[in-house]
């Protein structure tokens, strides 16, 4: 393959990375964000289009076997690019509302997602190491974007350190596994026969190294705090594109590199699943601060993702890829409502009972809410539920009943947090006297096109699932 | 005739748009609501018409989509048997009812309201006709959605708890029902469909497939879980009386007609074929509980001060009666579950209906702030009779027909060989006699004690008119049951004989081989070959 192929196939990626260079000179001689981001939202779409194409293609290897492209890689990028553009159609109002319109922001996310594509589609662990940090240390410096605000610098300071930290298990391991098949390519790594202790030492730090970034149990600690903390755009983004890319990233590694070793690794994972899975939606219950909730139920829908890689099937993978895409339309939906309270609102809007009443105030906006949110408890028939189906179908198919059930009654106790929002909105008298501005109609088109798609591939999950 | 059930179920999400459309104008929503309901009654009336009565076993109408899923056997399967013809007509049939009882009592966000109904009556539709597992899960839970919504905002006091209650309850069944139908999927899949998953339900329940007993307790015991929670079988009804009380009446008609019966048509549809040997093992054990349930639910049924919550608990101890009947597993108590799945639709429905009624125009449902309203409210005394004889099982009602024959098949029942079942059962019917007649007569008869009864108007016409039907149809089944058994018996004859051979057909197959201690002694394999 020529470069010219090569690089047109790297082609969203190119675009996105420009796009930032862009954006950033735009933002230091414009005075008018809303061009910046105008440029922005445009490349970000065009190389949406383009990983559509390339999804729709053949597969292979790019740059000696540094990355992927189409199938389960193009897959990754087009939910990363999705998830970036709807981020960038609710940023825009929220930042202007709170006044942190900044060009940079669009560049840093850029940026950031460009790491996601080269993460997602990496077939040699430099590569990962590289769109790892181009990734993470952009989120580091979003996750602080409000300044002034105290809780928003702990939130980036406790980001960086503790993903400075998981990096260092992530470059151990990655060394250790070089020193046991002496190469980084995954497809060296996947033809190791003698597995020693510097083998498995290696993996172990590896996977440790993304739990920390999938925020799994034991290793979600700095979850609730950074997305309470970071504004509602950026935790959105957060929470879907840059979790789809390290899982993505995840799933390329075990089903190229470790796919031989699944009866080593399985077990663990399906502790780990168990874990994420009852903490995360345990924890979720005792939330009042609706931001905070929703970091929980993340980190529980980890869990349920990591119950389809436990299957170590393709199709587990499979069902953890129409997962993560589902999980992003929903969670950025529920984000981008939660966004609008928040600043719409004649007076501050985050907790249970700050929304009381507010169902029939603004009506449009409580129903799309109330679909992400029985989406995200795996209700029929929305994409929430068609995604749980795979991964727990593909466990069940693996024999790991008790993981299914564990998995299904956790479901029902995060049924309990989720259907409790609607309580608020819709069952009891406002307490407090909060009326709700108009929202931005970028927001409400995007909240409404989300809407669309989540009841969508809930009836119709065919229709992506069997592109991959 | 495909077309047309398709259009059946799904008329009622288009009539959901159009009360989007008109949302601001509540006589508009109304009229849409009601225009919608009784244009699905229409159609599903060719369906009736048109159904092969004597392949009632065989399905009809049936719509055959291509797979959802590349790789996954779950399609897009609808049509109607035997059995679930009458549920779906019961269905359709109390959609324009249930609309006009709603007609002048509901003003809080009344587009919202008939939307839900509008949602729930798809939804409840889809779970009758569903031939697919996954697609009959889809609307089993859908089903759970609009009702969710409809007890929590336009529900009584303490309608938040009550929601919570019933969506978290249903929810948990049901779910581990999932796991086990993910299972069977696989399993299916493995034995009879060339390793590819599957959940059409013709394979499921078909000949070819059987479960082995282990795996058979195990799934019988989930499936059962998920559908005894919905029906409610003591000792998982304690969501039924808040749920119940706190609806609106609207609610709580769908609720009883409507919602309760799928979870005993799923135990006839999905337990009785697929675990023949794991139904007949626990059907002591389901009968014992659902016996528990008519005489539980009867006593404190007779307790009650409030008139709904005695009719909800009077739900608990019918519906005891019907599982009775599913797990006497002879076609005579199964025929008489099925009938008496509509009865109690009817019965408790009308029951709801007058219920409703009275507390539009005194706001309260307390025995005792009445008395003595039948000499102010005649036309309201006697459709409230006609619904508690009805109700009761007095012979000529339609009630009588399903208590008579669960009774008579449960006293002949081989496979529960012990006449106290049906003995304890029939206490149930002495006791339903005493509570309802108890308030009846507290209710209606004697002296108008409280002054603010005598200023009570009678039933206007549309009270009148949206009752009348349902009356008719209690009569209709009491004097000539044939008519509407003779749907389902060709379904019940079939399921019943095929269940059972399939079911020796397994226990044959388990005595060849090594089995655990325990599946041994519940399925009685060491009697067998010792009595051999």
């Amino acid at each position: 393959m020529d470069l010219t192929t090569e690089l047109l196939h790297f082609l969203p990626a190119i675009i996105t990375s420009l796009a930032g260079l862009a954006a950033m000179m735009f933002a230091a001689y414009q005075t008018d964000m809303r061009t910046v981001w105008a440029v922005s939202t445009g490349a970000v779409l065009l190389a949406f289009a383009l990983s559509v194409r390339d999804l729709l293609g053949d597969e292979g290897v790019l740059f000696s076997g540094m990355v992927a492209y189409g199938g389960s890689a193009a897959f990754g990028s087009m939910v990363v690019l999705l998830g970036t553009f709807f981020t960038f159609l609710i940023a825009r109002d929220y930042l202007e509302k709170i006044r942190h319109h900044y060009g940079e922001v669009y560049a840093l996310m850029l940026f950031a997602t460009t790491g996601m594509i080269v993460l997602a589609s990496s077939t040699d662990l430099v590569s990962t190491f590289v769109g790892l940090e181009t990734m993470s240390i952009c989120l580091y410096v979003l996750a602080g974007l409000v300044k002034e605000e105290k809780r928003s610098i702990e939130a980036a300071l406790k980001y960086f350190l503790l993903g400075a930290f998981s990096t260092g298990f992530f470059l151990y391991g990655i060394a250790l596994l070089y020193g046991a098949s002496g190469s980084t390519s995954l497809a060296v790594i996947g033809a190791v026969t003698q597995k020693g202790i510097l083998y498995w030492a290696g993996v172990a730090l590896l996977l440790t190294g993304f739990f920390f970034k999938i925020s799994a149990v034991p290793f979600h600690m700095w979850t609730p705090d950074v997305y309470q903390g970071a504004p509602t755009p950026v935790t959105a983004y957060m929470a879907t594109a840059a979790k789809t890319s390290a899982f993505v990233a995840l799933i390329l590694i075990l089903a190229r590199g470790l796919q031989g070793s699944v009866a080593g690794w399985a077990p663990v994972f399906e502790i780990i699943a168990m874990a994420t899975m009852v903490v995360g939606n345990l924890i979720a219950l005792a939330q009042h601060n609706i931001k905070r909730m929703l970091a929980y139920s993340s980190i529980a829908h980890a869990g349920y993702a990591l119950v389809g890689l436990t299957a170590g099937t393709f199709a587990g993978y499979d069902g953890v890829l129409f997962y993560l895409f589902a999980y992003t339309l929903m969670n950025i939906g529920a984000f981008a409502v939660l966004g609008y309270y928040e600043t719409s609102g004649n007076r501050e809007i985050v907790n249970l009972e700050h929304v009381a009443g507010l169902g029939f105030q603004k009506p449009l906006m409580a129903v799309f809410l109330s679909v992400f949110l029985f989406s995200l408890a795996g209700m029929p028939p929305f994409a929430g539920f068609a995604g749980k189906y795979l991964v727990f179908a593909a466990a069940i198919e693996q024999g790991y009943l008790w993981l299914a059930l564990i998995g299904v009654l956790t479901s029902a106790a995060a049924a309990f947090y989720y259907i409790r929002v609607m309580v608020y909105l819709y069952f009891r008298e406002p307490e407090m006297d909060i009326t709700l501005g108009e929202a931005p109609k970028l927001a409400m088109a995007a909240v409404a096109l989300l809407a669309f798609l989540t009841l969508y591939f809930g009836v119709n999950p065919g229709s992506i699932v069997n592109l991959f | 005739m495909e077309t047309l059930l398709n259009l059946t179920i799904y008329l009622p999400l288009i009539g959901l748009l159009g009360i989007l459309l008109v949302r601001s104008n509540e006589t508009l929503v109304k009229w849409v609501s009601l225009v919608t309901t009784l244009a699905t009654f229409a159609l599903s009336v060719p369906l009736m018409l048109n159904f092969d009565a004597a392949n009632g076993h065989q399905v009809q109408f049936l719509t055959e989509g291509g797979r959802f899923v590349f790789g996954l056997d779950i399609r897009y399967l609808v049509g109607l048997d035997g059995l679930s013809l009458l549920l779906f007509m019961l269905t359709t049939f109390m959609g324009p009812i249930v609309v006009l009882s709603a007609w002048d009592s509901v003003h809080k966000h009344a587009a919202g309201f008939f939307a839900m109904l509008m949602l729930l009556q798809t939804g409840s539709l889809g779970v009758f006709a569903a031939l697919d597992a996954v697609l009959f899960y889809v609307f089993f839970e859908l089903s759970l959605i609009p009702m969710y919504f409809l007890i929590g905002i336009w529900g009584g006091e303490g309608r938040i708890a009550a929601t919570v209650k019933f969506f978290v309850y249903t929810l948990v069944g049901s779910l581990i029902m999932l796991v086990a139908l993910i299972y069977v999927g696989y399993d299916a899949g493995v034995a009879v469909n060339e390793g590819v998953f599957t959940s059409d339900l013709r394979i499921w329940t078909g000949d070819a497939y059987a479960i082995p007993l282990a795996q058979q307790t195990a799934l019988f015991l989930a499936f059962a879980l998920a559908f005894c929670i919905k029906v409610p079988l003591f000792p998982f009804h304690t969501w039924l009386p808040f749920a119940h009380t706190e609806a609106p009446t609207a609610g709580s008609v769908v609720l009883a007609a409507i919602m309760l019966k799928m979870g005993t048509y799923g135990l006839i549809r999905f337990c009785l074929p697929m675990f023949p040997n794991a139904s007949e093992a626990f059907a002591p054990m389901m009968a014992t509980l659902a016996v528990i349930g008519i005489m539980y639910g009867a006593l404190v049924a007779m307790v009650q001060k409030d008139v709904k919550k005695l009719v909800a608990y009077s739900s608990v101890s019918h519906l005891g009666f019907v599982v009775l009947g599913i797990f006497a597993m002879n076609v005579t108590a199964v025929q008489g579950a099925v009938i008496q799945n509509i009865n109690h639709g009817l019965s408790t429905g009308a029951l709801f209906l007058l219920v409703g009624m009275i507390y539009d125009r005194r706001h309260t449902r307390l025995i005792a702030d009445f008395g003595g309203i039948a000499s102010v409210m005649p036309k309201f005394a006697v459709l409230f009779m006609i619904a508690t004889f009805s109700s009761i099982g007095l012979p000529g009602l339609n009630g009588f027909v399903g208590e008579f024959l669960i009774l008579m098949g449960s006293f002949q029942s081989t496979v529960l060989s012990n006449i106290w079942f049906a003995v304890l059962g029939t206490t149930g019917v002495i006791l339903a006699a005493v509570y309802m007649l108890w308030m009846v007569q507290r209710v209606f008869f004697g002296e108008v004690t409280n002054e603010e009864n005598q200023v009570l108007t009678d039933l206007d016409t549309r009270e009148v008119g949206l009752l009348l039907p349902v009356m008719i149809l209690i009569v209709w089944i009491g004097i000539y049951p044939t008519l509407f058994t003779g749907y389902s018996e060709s379904h019940i004859h079939h399921t019943l004989e095929r269940s059972k051979a399939k079911g020796e057909q397994v226990a044959a197959a388990a005595r060849t081989q090594t089995n655990p201690a325990w599946v041994a002694t519940l399925y009685g394999l060491n009697d067998d070959l010792a009595s051999k």
